[in-house]
């Protein structure tokens, strides 16, 4: 003990005169638990009061009633009933509640399905054919890097590729593929889930590439050595152990494509419907009761898939 | 390395590389638009070659009035950055050990990161709206709103900061030898100490990622301060803003600026990190190396 303060005396003066000061305030040293608190405690009442409380208060606001001007506050189902309005007259044709959603479910299926696919490949790469740390670190840096910028530049970056004079219909054109502008490009279906990809597929890439840097590359040279094809390897080894990866990639993916308005509004030029996109028109409306009905609806959404998804692995272990 | 590469490695380094160009490519197309001549349009060919459109913005003729936004997205951003540093170092230390709303915690920020932005959002006006109306009706019937970049605004920046940030936490003390810390206390260092001088300096390059995480996704921060931000617009609401109308570059002069600031953030963030794991791989321990 002495002689090692002695060395750490001459290495860095200022902790041994604490060493004095730390034997002298054992006493009244604070509990583990009560620094636990301190240490914790802040970030927890900025959750409470800017995410737990919010929350209630959407749950409550859904069911008051509201007039053209402000919200009243007495129990009334009215933000829920006018958000089904019709739904049952209708049948069998879906009402417009049921068409929003199934175009939301739509749009989350295919980006999922796309940002799954690149997402895969490109942690594969990352994780299995670059060997170096150095460009392991790099080249993940270079995936990281757009994600820092703001998405909605990122989404506006389409215009001068996908307008109607932009470079791909005007490539299109002079090449002699088409001789109209291909209308469909831009402000459309399609325009929204390329951006929806473009701007995304980073939080399916982390999660995966992180799963797959874990796994044993022994594992995989003794799949090899018993005899599997690249593959086997593949679907029997390496797959089943990126799942935790894949399963929270789905997830992040599937949470922001099915609340996303901006994305929406901006690439498909405030004409295609969405689940987040009904929640915005109506507080435009100032009808927050009826805001907050759709808030719950969607939120219930969310979190039945998130529960279905999380059945496959548990999150916590994986972080 | 020597037995060459199977051909899956260049079949996967062309769709990465196509991958890389997709990330890049529309962002450099409107970075050059930017710089067109005073006849320029919204798409390609350029029209001439000028600083015209970057130079009206700053003059305030333009659209926006990009000075006063500027500054509000600056000052909250770097408080969002400063917040979110303190607090996910203080709360990733308090992991360490366990208490008792551990879990709590730890699936609030989950949740946070998930729960769609919009509803967020919309909680969170909701719950200053009734905060006025409860001012209004209690205390002062001339009050305006709570509502505010610094109040709401920034509540709703963190929602989305700490998270990652707590995230960022867990990576760094999963990989983190606490025989360090043990050692320190042994030599009769206080907590403090300990936490100054030896857990701090190792885990500074990566809480320097944090507060870039905390700086650039406030800076970019759109879903959550539609709702929440109050009466002043933050620089990508006005932009978001412009999307429906406009007609000429100054949208993409506006984009060039704002990403201009972003990646001076990130160059400077990823340049310091670079430094801090230099000057500790030279200064660091070595044990291990033999004896000197």
């Amino acid at each position: 003990m002495d002689t090692s303060e002695d060395i750490l005396h001459q290495a860095s003066p200022d902790l041994v005169r604490g060493s004095e000061t730390a034997r002298r305030s054992k006493a009244a040293r604070l509990s583990p638990s009560f620094i636990s608190w301190l240490q914790a405690g802040p970030m927890m009442l900025v959750f409470l009061a800017f995410f737990l409380i919010p929350l209630v208060f959407v749950v409550i606001v859904s069911f008051w009633d509201y007039n053209e001007y402000q919200l009243l506050p007495a129990f009334s189902g009215r933000g829920y009933t006018d958000t089904f309005e019709g739904c049952i007259a209708q049948l069998p044709d879906l009402c417009t509640i049921g068409k929003t959603y199934l175009m939301t479910l739509k749009l989350c299926f295919m980006v999922w399905a796309i940002t799954l696919f690149i997402g895969f490949w490109v942690a594969y790469f990352l994780a299995f054919h670059v060997k170096s740390k150095t460009w392991q670190m790099g080249l993940s840096l270079l995936c990281t890097i757009p994600f820092w910028t703001s998405n909605v530049i990122r989404m506006i970056a389409w215009i001068p590729l996908l307008g109607r004079n932009g470079l791909v219909n005007s490539g299109l054109m002079k090449t002699g593929l088409i001789d109209h502008p291909l209308e469909w490009l831009l402000f459309s279906e399609f325009s929204v889930v390329l951006a929806l990809v473009h701007l995304f597929t980073f939080f399916m890439v982390v999660p995966i590439f992180n799963s797959m840097v874990r796994i044993d590359k022994s594992l995989i040279e003794a799949a090899y050595d018993a005899g599997a094809t690249g593959f086997q390897t593949l679907v029997n080894v390496i797959i089943p152990l990126a799942k935790p990866g894949i399963v929270i990639g789905s997830i992040f993916v599937i949470t922001i494509v099915m609340g996303d308005f901006i994305t929406i509004g901006v690439m498909g030029g405030q004409q295609i419907a969405a689940a987040g996109k009904i929640i915005e028109t109506r507080v435009n409306a100032l009808q927050f009761p009826a805001a907050a009905a759709n808030a719950v609806i969607l939120l219930a959404i969310t979190f039945l898939i998130i529960t279905m998804m999380s059945r496959i692995v548990d999150i916590k272990k994986e972080l | 390395m020597t037995e060459g590469r199977p051909r899956s490695f260049y079949v996967l380094a062309i769709f990465f590389a196509a991958y890389v160009l997709f990330l890049y490519g529309p962002m450099i197309a409107i970075y050059v638009l930017s710089f067109q001549g005073p006849q320029g349009g919204l798409t390609f060919p350029m029209n001439g070659v000028s600083t015209f459109w970057i130079a009206k913005l700053f003059q305030g003729t333009g659209i926006v009035d990009l000075g006063a936004a500027f500054r509000r997205s600056l000052l909250l951003g770097v408080i969002v950055m400063i917040v979110t540093v303190v607090l996910s170092v203080a709360a990733g230390m308090a992991f360490r050990r366990k208490f008792k709303a551990q879990s709590i915690l730890f699936y609030s920020a989950i949740a946070s990161l998930i729960v769609p932005s919009i509803i967020t959002s919309l909680g969170i006006s909701l719950e200053f709206r009734i905060i006025d109306d409860l001012i209004k009706a209690h205390w002062n019937e001339n009050f305006e709103t709570s509502m505010g970049l610094l109040t709401s605004g920034l509540g709703a920046h963190l929602t989305w900061t700490l998270p990652f940030g707590l995230l960022i936490m867990f990576a760094i003390f999963n990989r983190f030898d606490p025989r360090l810390e043990e050692a320190a206390r042994d030599l009769g260092a206080t907590p403090w100490q300990t936490f100054r001088h030896v857990v701090l300096p190792i885990i500074l390059p990566s809480v320097i990622g944090i507060g870039l995480f905390g700086f650039t996704l406030s800076w970019d921060e759109l879903a959550r301060s539609s709702q929440a931000i109050g009466a002043v617009n933050t620089l990508p609401l006005d932009l978001q803003g412009l999307t429906t109308t406009v007609t000429n570059p100054d949208i993409y002069a506006l984009g060039t600026v704002i990403s201009a600031v972003s990646f001076t953030v990130i160059t400077l963030a990823l340049g310091t990190i670079h430094v801090l794991n230099k000057r500790q791989a030279a200064k660091g321990s070595d044990a291990g190396k033999g004896l000197v």
